[in-house]
This record gives structure tokens, sequence and C-alpha cells, in this order.
């Protein structure tokens, strides 16, 4: 009885066992199997990126750059933001949960285009294989933003294969972009309309878009910093006549829509969490659908607010300051409207709730803190500090990885088939908050004080500080490496999920869990509102212990 | 089953040759107009003459080679959308280069 | 002839999909999307042509002086000309005139690779008369009463020629790629009436690529009165 139960299998046919052997997985075109190898792929560049985190913090502890040499520090930053900005977040919740959830929830057998799906794993792969190569050989140390003329002229570095590598990873984002823009467009089933969609599908939606018509731009331009190294032609060059802010022009084009192409899709998964473990519509559907889009859009027009004390004109400044305060407006309707779906609701409080909370209140304070960026007189103070620092990894770190993280054990049972340990979650979320708040507070106040960010030493003053940040960063590695753990664990001990283990309403949650390879049985057909909590039978939610 | 925005198929409208051959001799002379302009010295609007050629013979090509005119609005939606970006990064950035020269201060 | 016309659409169809008109419609729409991207792509190179024309207008008429306009207004010609060969070859897989459209197709094809042809004339040129940007690089008017006002930015514009036409020849290349694939297909009876969405796309992606390059003359070749060849 003992042995029969201890490890329970799936009996039933799904996308997991309907084949088997390496083949069956390097040449799927099933979007749930390429969602697993990006899980794969991403976790990897997730720990090396962190690895880099926790030299630098390592370096950091003492005042005197007496760990590292200054070049080396000066790679191990621009690796880090590097791998975490490219080959961590952009692709994190779109190509893993994205991938997976969005044609079950729109009712689809299929992305549009599966081979092409394939194709942007494979893309991404030799992307980040090149840039690691690049990496291990000697590294970058242009900071992951290039500016020029150092990383075109001045550089030491493996800057022409970094930027190859980041280069190719961007056609797979592209891709994966241009699917789901296909996809939510044309393979919806019937009576799926724009307003029942699930608002992950808008918001993943809102992010290609980005994904589409951002990411060309910084490709042809690590193209052009890479002619330039090759051929010394000098467009970014100030000595032969180049304007090195032509290159932040162009770099931030993408760059800053590309924080939204991060952000957007964790909000996307906050908003499934908030209805669902409230047991409750949210609230102003089309607001917060709409507020993605204005995201997406604004989001363009903001980009000089990168380059305040750079040399650009100071009336660009203004325009671009102006359009900064306005993008932070859909943001905060995204915060409120989630705020009023809890209120009056039917709070839970499992681990993907936990992290739904701890987004909700730490990106807020990120976002905050960027609206005080976009103010012309406070950036030129706290620009290049660890004020900045603190701001991005407020909303990327506390926001994003807690969307991530949010999402992973929200789906967790519908990908796997498997419940993870509820208790050892919920601890990691604990501790992913303690760890995330001990870590990049103190930066705020070093930033504000005056610490210079991209720098291996700094005075003795900072020192309290920077031990606090160092030991918050220890915690949160802990919160990290639980959940490697216990999800792993889940896949061969973990206890059998039913469909729907949150009684979560959603297409993707009336299929079985694994899906089967096709999806659906058969297409569905469907009659009611998006997150029709009223008429969700009451059950008891059932999650493992 | 599918979304369609419209009762007839796009791929079911077959454009006449004589269409296509007609486009193509517009296009031809407007391509000898440009070369000819650019033997007159018209100062600073031969480069808007030039362009205001090239966008005529480039929405031709759209148009009729690439059937937006016979497309779904979604189509047309997306070229929109390509062109209304193209300037949002164009005249952003000139934001930065046609006022950098402006004085803060009063000139000497 | 019509059953096998309908058998090799349904051949055809993707299992993902309902049926052939959602599949032609979302493939179409997927290259659309596609071209997007490539607007954007380009985009880069237009914009950093816009900031620097726009500042260094005088550099930039001088660079363009040395464009071969005759060469430069023929190659115009051979894309439009394409252009149409593409057209009415994609017409042709319409109406189920397989041996046309392969004949038209590979006409196409020639045109493409006389621009390509056209445009490898013009880069010797250019090469040998030292407007390769970078350590030999070396620009004259060639009018001894009018010399150089501002080499450094001409040698911007070269770097803009070279990059701007050099990322259009590799889409070219692709182009002739595609099309020969699309060739190679349909004498193998691959399109049909009721299928023919590949030729669509790739006729797509072609027309896109002479776009490209009719905004790529005017700005590189014509930007002031030519005052000499």
């Amino acid at each position: 009885m003992d042995m029969a139960t201890a490890v329970q299998t799936v009996e039933r046919e799904n996308y997991l066992n309907s084949n088997y052997g390496i083949k069956s997985w390097l040449f799927t075109t099933d979007h749930k199997r390429i969602a697993m190898l990006y899980l794969v792929s991403i976790t990897f560049m997730f720990w090396i990126g962190g690895f880099f985190a926790m030299l630098i913090r390592l370096e950091l502890l003492t005042p005197a750059g007496d760990l590292v040499s200054s070049d080396t520090y000066n790679k191990l930053f621009s690796m880090h933001g590097i791998i975490m900005v490219f080959f961590f977040l952009i692709p994190s919740v779109p190509a893993v949960i994205g991938n997976f959830v969005i044609p079950l929830m729109v009712g689809a057998k299929d992305l549009a285009f599966p081979r092409v799906n394939l194709l942007s794993w494979y893309l991404y792969m030799a992307g980040a294989i090149t840039a690691l190569v690049s990496m291990v050989t000697g590294g970058v140390d242009t900071g992951w933003t290039f500016y020029t003329p150092f990383s075109t002229t001045y550089s030491n570095t493996h800057v022409i294969g970094v930027a190859i590598g980041i280069f190719i990873t961007g056609f797979s984002s592209i891709l994966t972009g241009l699917n789901f823009i296909v996809t939510i467009h044309r393979m919806r089933a019937p009576g799926m309309t724009w307003r029942r969609l699930p608002l992950f599908c808008w918001s993943n939606y809102a992010a290609a878009l980005i994904m589409v018509l951002g990411t060309p731009v910084i490709a042809i331009t690590l193209l052009l910093v890479a002619l330039e190294r090759a051929f010394n032609i000098g467009i970014f060059n100030p000595q032969l006549g180049g304007d090195p802010l032509l290159f932040q022009h162009l770099f931030w084009f993408y760059s800053h829509p590309a924080v939204y192409i991060m952000i957007l899709p964790g909000m996307g998964v906050i908003s499934e969490i908030v209805t669902c473990f409230s047991r409750k519509r949210v609230f102003g559907y089309e607001f917060v659908a709409l507020a993605s889009i204005a995201i997406a859009v604004l989001g363009f027009l903001v980009w000089a607010h990168h380059m305040f004390v750079a040399g650009i004109s100071v009336y660009a400044a203004l325009v671009f300051s102006l359009l900064s305060y306005l993008v932070a407006i859909p943001s905060a309707v995204k915060v409120f409207n989630w705020t009023a779906t809890m209120y009056k609701g039917s709070i839970r409080y499992e681990t993907p709730m936990l992290y739904a909370f701890g987004f909700i209140g730490l990106f807020t304070i990120g976002g905050l803190t960027g609206v005080f960026l976009a103010s012309l007189g406070l950036d030129v103070h706290v620009h290049d500090t660890y004020f900045v620092i603190a701001h991005f990894h407020y909303v990327m770190v506390g926001g994003m990885v807690m969307a991530y993280m949010a999402g992973l054990h929200f789906w967790w049972p519908k990908i796997t088939g498997r419940l993870y340990p509820e208790a050892w979650a919920k601890l990691s979320a604990l501790l992913v908050f303690v760890g995330f708040n001990t870590t990049f507070f103190p930066q705020f106040i070093l930033g504000y004080m005056g610490m210079p960010r991209r720098y291996h030493a700094y005075p003795p003053e900072f020192q309290v500080l920077n031990v606090l940040s160092t030991a918050g960063a220890s915690i949160l590695a802990v919160g990290y490496v639980l959940p490697m753990i216990y999800f792993l664990w889940s896949l061969r001990y973990g206890e059998l999920s039913p469909p729907n283990p949150w009684n979560a309403v959603g297409l993707e949650w009336m299929t079985a869990s694994p899906p089967p390879t096709h999806n659906f049985d058969e297409t569905p057909v469907v009659t009611w509102e998006a997150y029709d909590y009223e008429h969700q039978p009451q059950e008891e939610v059932s999650v493992g212990q | 089953m599918k979304p369609t925005d419209e009762h007839i198929s796009p791929q079911a409208h077959i454009v006449p040759v004589s269409l296509y051959v007609g486009i193509w001799i517009t296009l031809m002379i407007c391509t000898g107009l440009t070369v000819f302009a650019a033997s007159v010295d018209l100062g600073i609007f031969n480069i808007v003459v030039a362009l205001v050629i090239a966008t005529l013979k480039g929405t031709l090509v759209v148009l009729f080679f690439m059937h937006l005119r016979y497309s779904t609005k979604l189509t047309m939606v997306t070229v929109i959308a390509a062109l209304f970006w193209l300037f949002i990064m164009f005249s952003l950035s000139m934001t930065d280069y046609l006022t950098r020269g402006w004085s803060t201060y009063a000139s000497r | 002839m019509a059953s096998s016309d309908i058998q090799i659409a349904e051949h055809a169809l993707q299992h993902h999909f309902a049926d052939m008109e959602q599949q032609q419609e979302t493939s179409t729409f997927g290259m659309w999307m596609f071209l997007l991207t490539e607007i954007m792509f380009f985009g880069g190179l237009f914009c950093a042509y816009l900031v620097y024309r726009s500042s260094y207008y005088q550099a930039f008429v001088e660079g363009s002086q040395k464009m071969n306009i005759w060469l430069g207004a023929t190659n115009t010609a051979v894309l439009i000309c394409s252009s149409l060969t593409m057209a009415l070859g994609v017409r042709a897989a319409q109406t189920g005139k397989s041996r046309l459209m392969v004949v038209l197709l590979l006409i196409t094809i020639l045109f493409g690779l006389g621009f390509l042809g056209i445009k490898a004339v013009e880069y010797h040129e250019h090469w040998t008369s030292h407007e390769f940007p970078g350590p030999n690089f070396h620009f004259e008017t060639g009018d001894p009463a009018h010399p150089a006002t501002d080499p450094q930015h001409t040698e911007i514009y070269f770097s803009l020629y070279w990059a701007m036409t050099g990322l259009h020849a590799l889409h070219m290349v692709v182009g002739v790629i595609l099309v020969s694939w699309i060739v190679i297909a349909g004498l193998g009876g691959a399109f049909t009436p009721s299928y023919f969405t590949p030729v669509e796309i790739v006729g797509l992606y072609w027309h896109f690529v002479d776009l490209v390059w009719i905004y790529l003359f005017p700005l590189l070749y014509l930007i002031s009165k030519k005052h000499g060849g």
C-alpha cells in the first residue's frame, strides 16, 4: 500500500509522456514542450547571472576594492546585467508561462506558428551560448548598456561576441512576440471575444507589441557597434565625427520599452492570481486591459530619461520628463484595480497570492521611485547612484521575479500534473520577501547619500548598509534555491493534481493537468465572461500540504 | 470558427494584369521624374520632391503589389503602426538634435 | 484536376488550424508582422541618417555627388520590373498557371541578380576610390575648385551608404533564395489556386525589399542637384 502511493504516476496520456527520447524534445513543435525547454534554459542562465551578483555583493562587503580588480568588477556587473536582462527577464514569463498557457487560454491547439516557436528557442540557445562563450573567454566590461565610444573603441573585451549573442537572442524575442500577436488575433476559439480574453493574454499581447516594434532597433544598433569596432568607422565616435548620444538614443529606444516587455507579462500573471485568490472578477477589466496597451505605447515615448545628464538638449529633456510622468499612470491604474478586486473578496493565502501581495507592494515602491527619477532635478542628484539600482531591482526583482515565481507556482499543477509542497513554498516566499527588502532597501539610502554605481570601492561610511545589503542577498538566494529543490522534488513525489486545483476560471483549467498534446479533446465554445467567479462553484480548493 | 474581418477572403481577389502593368508604368515614370528633378537646382526642395515621389511610389507598391488595397483592416493597422513607430523614433530623437543649439542663456 | 487541387490544399493544412482559410490569413498576417519588424530594423539606420544629414548637410551633399546616379536609377528600374514580375507570378499561382508562375519567378530572380551585379560594380568603384570608411578612407570631391568642406562627416555619409545598401543587398540575397525555393516547389506542383500562400508571402517580402530601395535611392543618390556625372 505504501509503495503504491509513495510514488504516484499519471496514467493518462499527456504532452509529457506522449513521446520519449531526446529527439522528441529537441524537434518538438508542441508549445508546451517548447515552454519546458525554455524553463530549463532560462533557469540555467538565472543561476549564472546570480553567480555574478554574488561576486558583486561579496566585493561590496568592504569599502576597499580588494576581492577583484576594477577591470574584473566592470566585467562582473556587465555580465550580471546582460544575462539577467536579455537571457532571463525578457524571456521569463512570455517564453515559459506564455508559451505554455496562451494557446490554452484562447482555446487553440497551438500557437499560430509552432515551428517558428521552436526556432525561437534555438535562436535563444544560440545567442546564449555565443554570449556565454564570450564571457568565459574574457567577458565584457562595458556595462549592459554598451555606451560608446568605450564599447566601440577603447574597451579591450569581447564586445562583438556578446553583442552578437544578444543580437541572435533578440530575434528569438521578436519571433515569440510575432507568434503571440498573430495567435491572439487569429486563433481564438469561438466565443472568445477580446472582452473575454484573460488579462494575461492582454498583457502578453502588449509586451509582444513592444518585442516586435522595439527589438529590431537594438538589433541594428548592436550591429552598428560591432561594425564600428571591426572597421573603425566612427558613427558613434566623436573623434571621427560621430555622436555617442546617437548610440544612446537608439539603444534606449528599445531598452526602455524593454523594461515593459519584462514587467507587463508579470502584471498579467498578477491579474490572473489576484482574481482567482479573491474569488472575484477583476475590477475594471477594460481599464486593466487598455492600461496594458497604454503602457506599451507610452513606454516608447520616454527613453531619453536615461540620458538627462548625458548631454541632450534641456528642451528635449523637458519633453521626455513630462512623458515619463505620464507612463506611470496606467501602471497605477493596474495597482488600484488589483486592490479594488481584492476588496470584499474572499482571500486565500496560498503561495501564488503571497507572491502577488509582494509584487503589488514592491512594484508600487519601485514604480514610485521611478517617478522620482523622471523629475529632472532629482535625477541630476541620483543618476548613476545606487538609488537607480534600487529602483530597477524593486521593479524587476521585487516585481517581475516575484510575478514569475507566482506564475510558476500557480500553473505548476497544470504544467506538471503535480502539486508543490505548500509549506515549503510559503517559507520560500517569506525568505524572498525578507531577503529582497534587506538587500535593496539600503541601496535607496546609499544612492541618495551619494554612493555611485559600478564602482567596486566606496567611502567607509557606506559599509554598514552595504554589509546589510549583502546579508539580505544571501537570504534572497536561499529563497530562490528552495523552490529549485521542491519543484524538482514534486516532479516525482508531489501529490497528483486534479485538473483545476485552484478552482480557477479559465480555459486552461478546463483541460487535464497536464494537458494532452492537442490541448482540448474538442474545441471549446466560450459563452461566459472573463473571471466569472460568481458562477464558479465554491468547491474546496485542493492544494497539497 | 476563425475571426475574419471580411466576407470575401482577401486571397480570393484577383487583380487584373492591366492594373499591375499600369502601376509598373507609373513607377517607371516616377523614377524618371525623380532622376530628372535631380538635375534641376531646387535648393532645399530637391530632397522634398525626391521624398514625395518616393512616397508615391512606395504607396503604389504597398497598395497594389502587396495587395494592401484588398487586405483586412488588421493589415492596414499593421502598416500604419509601422509608420507611426518610425515617426516616434525620428521625431523624438530630433527634439534633441534640433534644440541643442538653442541657448538657455542670453546670447553674447 | 480540381480534386487533386483540393487534395494538395488539404495535405498542406496544418493540424492546429481549423481550415485552409484560417491558415492562409494567419500566414499572411504573420508575414506582415515580420515586415513590420524589418521596417523598424532598417528604421534605426534611417534614424541615424536623419540625424547626421540634418546636422551635416553639406558633407552629405558632397558625398552624394560621388554616387553614380545612372547606375542607381537603373537599379531602381530593375527592382520595379522585378516587382511586376513577382506580382504577376503570384497572380499566376492564384489562377492555377503553375508553369507561367515558374517563368515569371525565374525572371524575377534574374532581375534580382542583375541588381546585385550592378551593386557589385558600384561597390568596386567606391572601394577603389577609397570611399570605404575606416583607416583607408580618403575623400576628394574631384573638383579642385570645391575641395571637401567636411571630410570627417562625409565619411559618416559613406558609413551609412555602405551599411544601408549593404543590409539591403543582404536582404536581396535572402529574397533570391526564397524565390528560388518557391520555383523549386512550384516545379514540383506544390501550389494550386487553393494553396499558394507561400508564393504570396514571399511576394510580400520581395516587394518590401523593393520598397526599401525606393527610399534609399533618393536619400543616398539624389540629395542635391548633381554637379557632374
